[in-house]
């Protein structure tokens, strides 16, 4: 890996000038074999890859209705060409959405249109060459499929559609990238992204159990495998063991316990994440959401909350009812699924949890809108509930919350530069530099308004921020997860303990907490 | 002989223009959208769809929040060019309508404003770094294809006036499947010329993207994924053998 300068921070965002082949040396490592043929892929390149590139192209614009329109309506009239955080980064003029789709566009227009055919030079339609399929692997491994090019789109064109398309391409003629293909294997075989085995995944539970009691003097469970448990969590597996994730998740399971319902994690599907998105792989998505799906047959369960997680969300708001449903055997009373902050939100505004939004106030907290949270998926009954929802929860939680730059939030999030399956340390030039729009915006509220800390709902917005926020010169601590603020500011029933110290004034912590007690007998009873 | 040469030519461009627009839509329309990706927040209700395809037709919304100038120049161009478009129609109906007959004036106007806008359009084309490194030949081309259909269109009105009367003659013919003698007026026959160029590669070219925006699976579908299940034939087939 080259060395590389990170990206200065400044008064507000600016557009860089252009510099091409700025980002022509990065490439995620490419996928062993054995990554390759788990998934049904050929290991290797194969021979006549040209030609079986091609008609797999055809065989994805025949299914995909996105695809097709896409290849034909860009104009180039240059709207997206400065909305990427890759192109903000890097400057690297193949990071503009349209260019980045160019690159599949001229050898679908070589192959597949009139002008294409006989006048290439007109229409800048290409052959696939070697040169060319290089410029796929990398570029289409420049992209997060964040969908922020999508919103500014005169047509709606989606560059993360074409980036998974030419990823699925790539792998049917067996140039598949490393991360995912790898990471999808241990799915399969183990149910989750880290390859946790069941008895692992049991140790690490009971830890955090003596760890909650340990703080708080309350035993909290966090079941695993319990049949006949009404509700499933489907939770990223790095909310078992990363940091800040694994506070989030004590925080769900504090939420869970204050509301009185049964709850379990399956062992079989304990991964929310869907890697297979990020390859474009209908079939690969639909085997990994299937897992869930059995698992809540198996498991009995009535309803299915999901944990904080961008592209899982997706999956699981938007393509879990088609991969997988119908989701008929589970109780039709609730959103199925259900995400977490919608969850907790409810428990909130029916005033069914005892808040100590002090115990927050040594932070001043703004919010990191993921972007397959904020631009594929929906909380809440009405459209935008994804933005309004987790900000209800941390404002409930925290006294102290200040907005970032409202060009950088909601529909236009900045991506935290490592979604689409590029969270991974072969890139890490790409994550820094693609982080610097999203640093850029955070750089100012800290100036601003004092901001201390950002906010997550997602598992890569949080392992990426921790990793780059360094290269800022901010602390990797300085991204929470949301459920970690509500883990801080809930007093539990009949707690006695605060970090292992005994409370002061137990009634003055907790005032409300015999009501509490009555309101959550009522919720574990209905 | 003219006459039978752009009899032929416009109802060459005519079938060609509606054939191949027609076979696109139909293989738009046949291509299914496998999986719900509306750009949220999206509407809830498929009134709520229609209404933000009407914003993104008649205003073009997206590009608003996207960039003004090209917002500005693209806009211009498009709404003079409907207003141009509609003005022609008299050459095609007798009695002419009303509403035709009042924008006459205002579609005369309405040519300079097209003009305008496209040559700002070209001039960014080449004036942006990020837009020059985007554009391929047919991009200027097309750009400048526009921009001599209205200017051809110009020289009959200030250069050399054409007898209007016998234009109309031989439209209305043509639509009875009748050659009149086409007036010999060369801004007229290049004007002609290019209009049909432009409806024969309207189906495969860029200009694709106007019944393109219709079927964009990021602004048509509702945004209802949890409620309702959205499968696709082809995907229907994968849960066949399902246990439960």
């Amino acid at each position: 890996m080259a060395d590389f300068e990170t990206p200065k921070l400044g008064n507000f965002l600016q557009t860089p000038c252009m510099q091409p082949g700025a980002m022509d040396h990065s490439s995620p490592f490419v996928a062993a074999p054995q990554h390759n043929t788990d998934l049904g892929f050929p290991g290797e390149l194969v021979d006549n890859w040209e030609e079986k590139a091609v008609e797999r192209l055809g065989e994805l614009l025949d299914k995909n209705r996105a695809l097709k329109v896409f290849m034909d309506s860009c104009v180039k009239c240059g709207a997206c060409t400065d909305k990427c955080h890759y192109y903000i980064g890097t400057g690297d003029p193949k990071n503009m959405p349209v260019a980045r789709q160019d690159l599949l566009r001229k050898v679908y227009r070589r192959h597949f249109t009139v002008v294409g055919k006989y006048l290439p030079k007109l229409v800048g339609a290409e052959d696939l060459t070697e040169e060319l399929l290089d410029d796929w692997y990398k570029y289409f491994h420049q992209c997060s499929q964040c969908r922020r090019c999508s919103v500014y789109c005169p047509y709606g064109i989606d560059t993360a559609e074409i980036s998974m398309a030419a990823r699925d391409i790539m792998d049917h003629i067996g140039k598949g990238q490393k991360y995912c293909n790898e990471i999808l294997g241990k799915v399969h075989k183990i149910g989750n992204n880290l390859g946790l085995p069941e008895p692992a995944l049991a140790d690490t539970l009971e830890g955090l159990e003596e760890d909650i009691e340990e703080d708080t003097g309350v035993a909290v469970k966090l079941p695993l495998d319990q049949k006949g448990a009404d509700i499933l969590l489907v939770t990223p597996s790095a909310d078992f063991f990363a940091e800040p994730h694994v506070d989030g998740l004590i925080g769900y399971a504090k939420v869970f316990h204050e509301a009185g319902v049964s709850w379990t994690v399956s062992s079989y599907a304990s991964e929310a994440a869907n890697f297979a998105m990020f390859i474009g792989s209908y079939e690969q998505m639909k085997e990994v959401a299937e897992r869930i799906r059995k698992a809540a047959q198996d498991l009995g369960v009535k309803r299915i909350v999901v944990g904080e997680c961008g592209h899982a969300w997706r999956v699981a708001y938007s393509f879990w009812n088609t991969l997988a449903g119908p989701f008929d055997f589970l109780d039709p009373n609730y959103p199925i699924p259900q995400h977490i902050c919608e969850f907790t939100n409810d428990l909130l505004e029916a005033g069914k949890l005892n808040i100590d939004k002090s115990q927050n106030d040594h932070m001043t907290l703004t919010f990191h809108d993921s972007c397959n949270v904020s631009r594929a998926s929906r909380m809440g009954d009405k459209p935008g509930g994804q933005y309004e929802i987790p900000r209800a929860v941390i404002k409930a939680v925290c006294n102290n919350y200040v907005d970032m730059s409202p060009e950088t939030i909601k529909e236009g999030t900045f991506c935290c530069g490592g979604g689409g399956g590029l969270l991974t340390d072969d890139l890490m030039e790409l994550r820094v530099k693609g982080a610097q729009p999203r640093m850029q915006a955070l750089h100012e509220v800290r100036e601003d308004s004092g901001v201390t800390h950002m906010a997550a709902i997602c598992a890569i917005c949080k392992s990426q921020f921790s990793k780059v926020m360094p290269y800022y010169g901010m602390g990797m601590d300085d991204i929470v997860s949301v459920h970690q603020l509500v883990s801080n500011a809930l007093v539990l029933t009949g707690q006695t303990l605060r970090d292992g110290e005994p409370i002061e004034d137990p009634d003055e912590a907790a005032p409300n907490a015999e009501q509490g007690t009555e309101q959550n007998n009522e919720t574990a009873a209905g | 002989m003219l006459s039978m040469t752009y009899a032929s030519l416009f109802y060459l461009a005519t079938l060609l223009f509606l054939g191949g627009l027609g076979y696109r839509i139909y293989t738009y329309w046949n291509t299914p959208a496998p999986l719900k990706i509306p750009t949220m927040p999206a509407p809830t209700t498929h009134r709520g769809v229609a209404f933000r395809i009407f914003r993104e037709v008649a205003f073009f919304e997206s590009l608003f929040k996207s960039n003004k100038w090209i917002w500005i120049f693209g806009y211009i161009f498009h709404v003079a060019m409907a207003l141009v478009v509609l003005r022609h129609f008299r050459y095609f109906q007798e009695p002419v309508w009303g509403i035709i007959a009042l924008i006459q004036p205002i579609g005369m106007y309405a040519g300079f404003a097209m003009m305008a806008g496209l040559a700002a359009l070209l001039f960014r084309r080449f004036a942006v770094n990020r837009v020059r490194y985007i554009s391929r030949p047919s991009d200027y081309l097309m750009l400048v294809l526009l921009m001599a259909i209205v200017a051809s269109g110009y020289g009959m009105q200030y250069v050399e006036r054409v007898d209007i009367l016998a234009v109309k003659a031989f439209m209305l013919g043509l639509m009875r499947f009748e050659v009149l003698p086409l007036p010999s007026n060369p801004y007229l026959l290049v004007h002609l010329g290019l209009v049909s160029f432009l409806m024969i590669i309207f189906p495969i070219s860029k200009l694709l993207h106007a019944p393109g925006v219709f079927f964009s699976p990021t602004r048509n579908q509702v945004d209802n994924a949890r409620e309702k299940r959205h499968l696709a034939p082809w995907a229907a087939k994968l849960d066949e053998g399902r246990d439960r």
